[in-house]
């Protein structure tokens, strides 16, 4: 959509703008808290040890760390009495294979049982404040409303059928009682958490180049969450994005083109698909050759990662006030500096720090809409001349970017006599997943995984949590294998759109993945994966 | 629809896959198939799940009954059916997988530890025999959404409901 109306040159009205702005902010609040109870905090929290906790003393843990209100010994002891019911029916199901009792889970059975009660309420939580969703016209997942040049919902005070002053005193109330979670819950949980797991504050660093594209426009066109990009870990220089600068490779990906030593612009990209791996099911990838359906994306170049540590660090890089001062007073209660931020732990505490800093910023937005409607401004469309393909260049090219909740995603398109000519799109999880390029340059996750200690290679937790910490797809289940006969590196993943790591060979082993598909062969993503 | 009004609904048909993905997507052809060939009472619900998970658990809100449709891999012939009750669904749903089931093994055990697993789930499921990117089911499978439809229909009404088929009925695409 803004890679059409970049190619078209439409500018959207303001209306527009902040209603983008708000319904992809509660998309960040929600994913992010979902991804961390929901997808990472299983990493981390060992829900059979939290049979052991006393609700008493879990009650006080509680208190101790914030005055959310669902925090009675009683509450947690139902919470626990649930539990066992279920992990003594001997109906874990799914779980059952998971790692508990693994060695690398540290918290204390009190902390574990709290984080399970603040699990199944994030359920609830998450539940209620999407509507807000649903309440601006638009639905989840899979967002609606959005068009070429604005929206489709209509603002009209009088109506009972548009966005109207009842509209508003209800997202209000939803963002109060998201805000209120995060900051009484997910952080203090984050915050309570982390100290026993300092160590992954030096694990899994990775590339140490991030990327932002920037998003959340202000009024004056500038981004809320600037865009940019960081190389080496080096936080004293941000570097300009300049978009045709990014090329795709396919030397490693089931693609061709007719030089596979050069890379291309996506204005000029070509999505050809040669399969040339083994029949599955396989046991082997030959990654010296072709490996995987993700190509690898280069910005001048560089491998990038993508996603809210990114964003953070690009906007705390770029002297963003209210980050860095969120991010400090993060780094200072933890007691690190900010080189923890350079790993896995630094990946989900950013995640944490974003959702504080967007949920503040619902209420702003929502005073802004307020504002616009009260000066008389009812305007959310550009207006369909702007569709009329008679009013189009013969020719016209476009770019649309915009930071999905896991990251950098851009859209190009090139319309030619009036007919679509080409549309790519980069997706986070490519950058992210991305295999080796020309020159043998690994992607982000490869990049993280190297030298991740594994305290038992049968069951490779750590691995899960640097990969669970780049929030990956969520299509893409994270498949895990061993390797015979060797240990640590030779741990093998593979995510179900596609993505391949690099690192070594494996053995397929049923009893102790997540998934038994060796046969899923999908495209890159073609959400915002 | 997220915005939820579960008006007693008594029974939930699920039919989950990616529809891009060619046989992965049987459980949503079937209960497209159901929806577009009889006529469901009101405390039936039919849902086309997608490659959703936790965003389904609310709709498990209430229900007594959930009727699960996917493409299973049971290391069977392609094409075969399968069928699962009660407590055999979630623990075979964690040997096997598509990438939606990490969602609905999930979805599962959060309906646990709230008190809102049904009291009877069964799953019917068929062995694909293509997974790749094709908008078609394999020749092996399509012939087998009528079946399963049938097979629908067979445990909804051993659940007690009443169903019928509309007028303009017909097993053919």
């Amino acid at each position: 959509m803004r890679a059409v109306e970049n190619a078209l040159g439409i500018e959207i009205p303001n209306n527009a703008r902040i209603l983008r702005n708000l319904i992809e902010g509660i998309q960040y609040v929600q994913d992010h808290v979902i991804h961390f109870y929901h997808l990472h905090a299983l990493d981390w929290v060992d829900i059979v040890s939290a049979l052991d906790a006393d609700p008493e003393a879990t009650s006080k843990l509680a208190q101790s760390i914030s005055d959310w209100p669902k925090s009675s010994a009683d509450y947690f002891k139902t919470v626990k009495d649930t539990l066992a019911a279920y992990v003594n029916s001997g109906q874990l199901g799914p779980f059952a294979n998971a790692y508990w009792g693994h060695p690398a889970y540290k918290l204390p059975p009190e902390a574990n049982l709290m984080a399970v009660a603040h699990y199944l309420e994030a359920l609830d939580w998450q539940r209620d404040i999407i509507r807000a969703h649903a309440v601006l016209g638009s639905k989840n997942p899979h967002l609606q409303t959005y068009l070429v040049g604005g929206m489709a919902s209509p603002i009209d005070p009088t109506s009972q059928a548009a966005i109207n002053a009842d509209t508003i005193a209800r997202l209000a109330g939803l963002f109060k009682k998201a805000k209120a979670f995060v900051d009484q819950v997910y952080l203090p949980d984050v915050l309570a958490v982390a100290p026993f797991y300092l160590e992954w504050g030096a694990i899994g660093g990775g590339l140490g180049n991030f990327l932002s594209y920037g998003d959340f426009p202000n009024a004056d066109g500038e981004n809320w969450l600037p865009s940019g990009y960081i190389l080496g870990k080096d936080l004293s220089k941000v570097y300009p994005v300049d978009h045709e600068e990014i090329k795709e490779y396919v030397t490693h990906s089931w693609y061709e083109y007719d030089d596979e030593t050069e890379g291309k612009h996506p204005w000029e990209g070509e999505t050809r698909p040669k399969y040339t791996g083994p029949k599955p099911p396989y046991n082997f990838l030959l990654t010296d050759k072709k490996y995987t359906w993700m190509k690898a994306p280069r910005l001048a170049g560089h491998a990038m990662e993508v996603g809210p540590l990114a964003r953070m660090l690009v906007a705390y890089a770029s002297g963003h006030e209210r980050v860095q001062a969120v991010v400090n007073s993060v780094l200072d209660t933890l007691g690190v500096g900010p080189e923890a931020l350079f790993s896995t732990l630094g990946r989900t505490a950013a995640r944490c720090i974003e959702t504080v800093l967007v949920a503040e910023k619902l209420s702003e937005w929502t005073d802004e809409l307020v504002a616009s409607i009260a000066s008389g401004d009812l305007k959310i469309h550009a207006g369909a001349d702007a569709w009329n393909p008679e009013n189009w260049p013969s020719e016209a090219k476009g770019w649309g970017h915009t930071e999905a909740p896991r990251g950098a995603l851009g859209h190009w398109i090139h319309i030619k006599d009036k007919k679509i000519e080409n549309y790519q799109a980069v997706v986070p999880s490519t950058w992210n997943s991305s295999p080796r390029d020309a020159k043998g340059t690994p992607g982000a996750y490869e990049a993280a995984l190297i030298g991740t200690p594994i305290a038992d290679p049968d069951m490779p937790l750590e691995v899960l949590r640097t990969i669970h910490s780049f929030d990956p797809c969520m299509a893409c289940g994270v498949h895990l294998l061993d390797v015979e006969g060797q240990k640590i590196t030779d741990v093998r993943l593979e995510c179900a759109n596609g993505f391949v790591s690099p690192l070594l060979k494996f053995r397929a082993n049923g009893s102790k993945t997540n998934q038994d598909n060796d046969s899923n062969d999908s495209g890159s993503g073609s959400c915002s994966c | 629809m997220l915005v939820l009004d579960q008006q007693a609904v008594k029974t939930l048909v699920l039919g989950v896959g990616n529809l891009l993905m060619a046989d992965e997507g049987v459980g949503v052809r079937v209960v497209e198939r159901l929806a577009a060939d009889y006529h469901l009472p009101d405390d039936v619900q039919v849902l086309d799940g997608g490659t959703l998970g936790m965003d389904l658990l609310y709709y498990l809100e209430g229900i007594e009954n959930l009727l699960l449709i996917d493409a299973v891999q049971a290391g069977k012939e392609p094409g075969a059916l399968l069928k699962l009750e009660d407590n055999d669904v979630p623990s075979f749903l964690s040997m096997k997988i598509s990438p939606h089931q990490i969602g609905i093994p999930d979805m599962l055990f959060a309906a646990r530890l709230k008190n809102m697993y049904p009291s009877h789930v069964v799953l019917w499921g068929v062995q694909p025999a293509l997974i790749e990117v094709s908008l078609e089911l394999s020749d092996v499978v399509a012939p087998k959404v009528d079946t399963l439809v049938d097979k629908v229909v067979e445990q909804l009404e051993q659940w007690g409901h009443t169903i019928e088929a509309k007028s303009n009925h017909s097993s053919a695409n």
